[in-house]
């Protein structure tokens, strides 16, 4: 499975965020309960959602309790697109 | 004589009914408390703690998150004529052991007699606390006495605390920054507001708006204490509603008429990148007369970006403003940009850098833009010294050294730290710059110091989370900040050797020591490099040199 959305978000956070361009990030992994994503960045994450997937995400959406994986990320963006 | 108990007092009578603060939080209704309001339930936790038996000029340590507990809790502490420190509350990417162990070193310097946090965090809180340790009292919003209106300001203590006193204390963060609490007494607050408020011309028909967090001293003293007292509208909103959707501070600029905001240099970059035009609709900032760089380098560059992207929305160029600031002078050192623009000095790039010179720039291709922090305030001398303590003279760089009449009493019970921080009775900052016609220019740090968004960080703090990981070689790590242009800030690098060569297990090490310092620390790193064994440059001592590694890592993996 791979799952498009996924892949790009992958690349984004790896390369934008973490610096490591060839990182793989896993759909399951936590990513800001780990401490992965600080929230600065999360904001530019959020950013790059609305920009690629033609989505919006609310500011009051931006912490683990709405996502912190790939997978739930998806999620919330195939939500928002129906 | 005159404390900041009598000047609550006065404005308890004079503007009773006039707005303090309204408080703002992400998805509620704006809560506005007047003065009136404010002092009937800061004197609640007065009473709370004099019926627990906190004694005038012992420390309350307050552990609470953004709201109307935190501020009544501050100034009911000072009321009871106890001492207040605001000490950050912990987040959810901080692991708790972590928070515990640094809140366990902070009880074991400062000894506060009691802490007040809410219910929920009460046994966080319990958990460091150690037999035989210094605090007698957890106390809670819970417990606190009825609700009633009207104030005997003759049975609080605080009326008799001395202008000598110690009002308040402040800490900057980590493990090394919560053993240095910097003492202030009320002398010392209130010649800092009297020459700030002077420098920036002060009104009580003012509006600040502030999201800065109040354990930091922009915060503390800019975006809380001089507003209100000073009578002047305070907006204050979270740090956390900020910084997810920054925006907020322009929407209440332009909804309250604001008139004045402190930012660090990178807020300049954030909000400028961040805020999307849809957010901006209808907002207008024409009422804002001065937006404060401070508490971190400043960039021209990031005023640019910033005047350009919300001069359409009526910012004015004049409205940008400079400061030079630390918690050892309560506050403002200098202050610019209010009475005339802020001056950018051009200089050349190599003199400055090679030669500790600030000369006219010669050519376009090697020109930094620097940015002045203005002329101290009143009270306030500013010297530029070589490394033996002599004054140099202008455009040549060196120490800077201040000497004021808001100088701190001391770092609470480290006699130690507070009389190597002096020379001959000028404090010495660690900062580097220099001055040209009185303007102080800031152009580095002699500490090894990385500021990350306006937060100072030791990196000694960072290199021993980042050695406790396993795999890292004992001893073998370096921590520095690099500066990061679409930031507008430094950002945190750390850099371990490792005796593997397996990469699985490189990728290992390198998530858990990022994982480990934003968990510890909540710093979140740029970067985490692994390098091979003897890999890092160290001293004849056999120190790691830090500035000589950065420039190794520079050369190796940012060129």
């Amino acid at each position: 499975m791979n799952d498009p959305i996924i892949d790009k978000l992958s690349k984004y956070i790896a390369a934008t965020i973490l610096k490591q361009p060839n990182r793989v990030i896993q759909p399951d992994q936590p990513l800001i309960s780990s401490g992965m994503i600080d929230s600065f960045s999360l904001v530019d994450l959020a950013l790059f959602i609305e920009d690629q997937f033609n989505v919006r995400i609310e500011d009051t959406e931006l912490n683990s309790d709405h996502f912190d994986t790939l997978n739930e990320l998806v999620r919330l963006i195939n939500t928002r697109r129906t | 004589m005159q404390t900041v108990v009598n000047l609550l007092y006065q404005h308890y009578q004079s503007v009773h009914h006039k707005t303090a603060i309204t408080l703002q939080h992400a998805g509620q209704p704006d809560v506005p408390i007047s003065y009136g309001r404010l002092i009937d339930q800061s004197a609640r936790y007065a009473e709370l703690l004099q019926q627990a038996q906190i004694r005038p000029g012992e420390v309350v340590l307050l552990i609470l998150p953004h709201g109307v507990d935190l501020v009544f809790s501050f100034w009911g502490t000072i009321l009871a004529g106890s001492i207040p420190s605001i000490m950050p509350f912990l987040t959810e990417k901080l692991l708790p052991e972590r928070y515990r162990a640094d809140l366990a070193s902070l009880i074991s310097v400062t000894k506060p007699a009691a802490i007040i946090t809410y219910p929920d965090f009460e046994e966080e809180v319990r958990m460091a606390l150690r037999e035989g340790d210094s605090v007698r009292s957890v106390l809670t919003p819970n417990t606190l006495p009825s609700d009633r209106t009207g104030v005997d300001f003759s049975v609080l203590d605080g009326m008799r605390r001395m202008a000598e006193d110690i009002v308040l204390l402040q800490h900057s963060s980590g493990t090394t920054g919560l053993q240095k609490g910097v003492a202030l007494s009320h002398q010392a607050v209130l010649n800092q507001l009297e020459s700030y408020s002077h420098a920036i011309h002060l009104k009580q028909d003012d509006v600040v708006v502030s999201w800065l967090p109040l354990y930091h001293d922009m915060g503390l003293i800019a975006g809380f204490l001089m507003p209100i007292l000073s009578a002047t509208h305070l907006v204050l909103m979270s740090p956390f509603d900020w910084v997810k959707a920054p925006q907020r501070l322009m929407n209440a600029v332009s909804s309250y008429r604001g008139t004045l905001v402190w930012l660090p240099n990178f807020a300049y970059n954030f909000c400028a990148t961040r805020i999307r035009d849809r957010d901006m609709v209808g907002i207008d900032l024409s009422s804002l007369r001065a937006v404060i760089n401070c508490s971190e380098p400043m960039r021209y560059e990031s005023h640019q970006l910033f005047l350009d992207r919300f001069k359409t929305y009526g910012l004015s160029s004049s409205a940008l403003a400079t400061c030079y600031a630390m918690a050892e002078n309560v506050f403002g050192v200098t202050q610019g940009g209010i009475d005339s623009p802020v001056w950018v000095d051009d200089v050349d790039r190599d003199d400055l850098q090679i030669r500790g010179i600030a000369s006219p720039a010669k050519n376009e291709n090697a020109v930094i833009h620097m940015v002045s922090a203005g002329k101290p305030i009143p009270g306030v001398e500013v010297k530029v010294i070589d490394s033996r303590g002599k004054q140099l003279p202008d455009r040549r760089v060196g120490e800077l050294a201040l000497r004021s009449n808001c100088m701190l009493t001391g770092y609470y019970h480290r006699p130690d730290l507070t009389k190597k921080a002096f020379l001959d009775g000028w404090y010495l900052t660690g900062d580097l710059g220099y001055m040209v016609n009185g303007e102080v220019f800031v152009s580095g740090r002699k500490k090894d110091m990385i500021i990350v968004g306006g937060r100072n960080i030791y990196p000694q703090d960072l290199e021993m989370l980042a050695g406790s990981v396993r795999g890292v070689h004992p001893g073998r790590m370096v921590a520095f900040g690099v500066f990061d242009e679409n930031l507008g800030t430094e950002a945190p690098v750390v850099i371990v050797e490792v005796d593997t060569q397996d990469p699985v297990e490189i990728t290992r090490i390198e998530d858990e020591v990022r994982q480990t310092v934003t968990r510890s620390s909540a710093v979140a790193l740029r970067r985490v490099q692994a390098v091979p064994l003897r890999w890092l440059i160290k001293t004849s001592s056999g120190k790691i040199a830090r500035s000589a590694n950065r420039e190794k890592y520079l050369r190796e993996f940012e060129s």
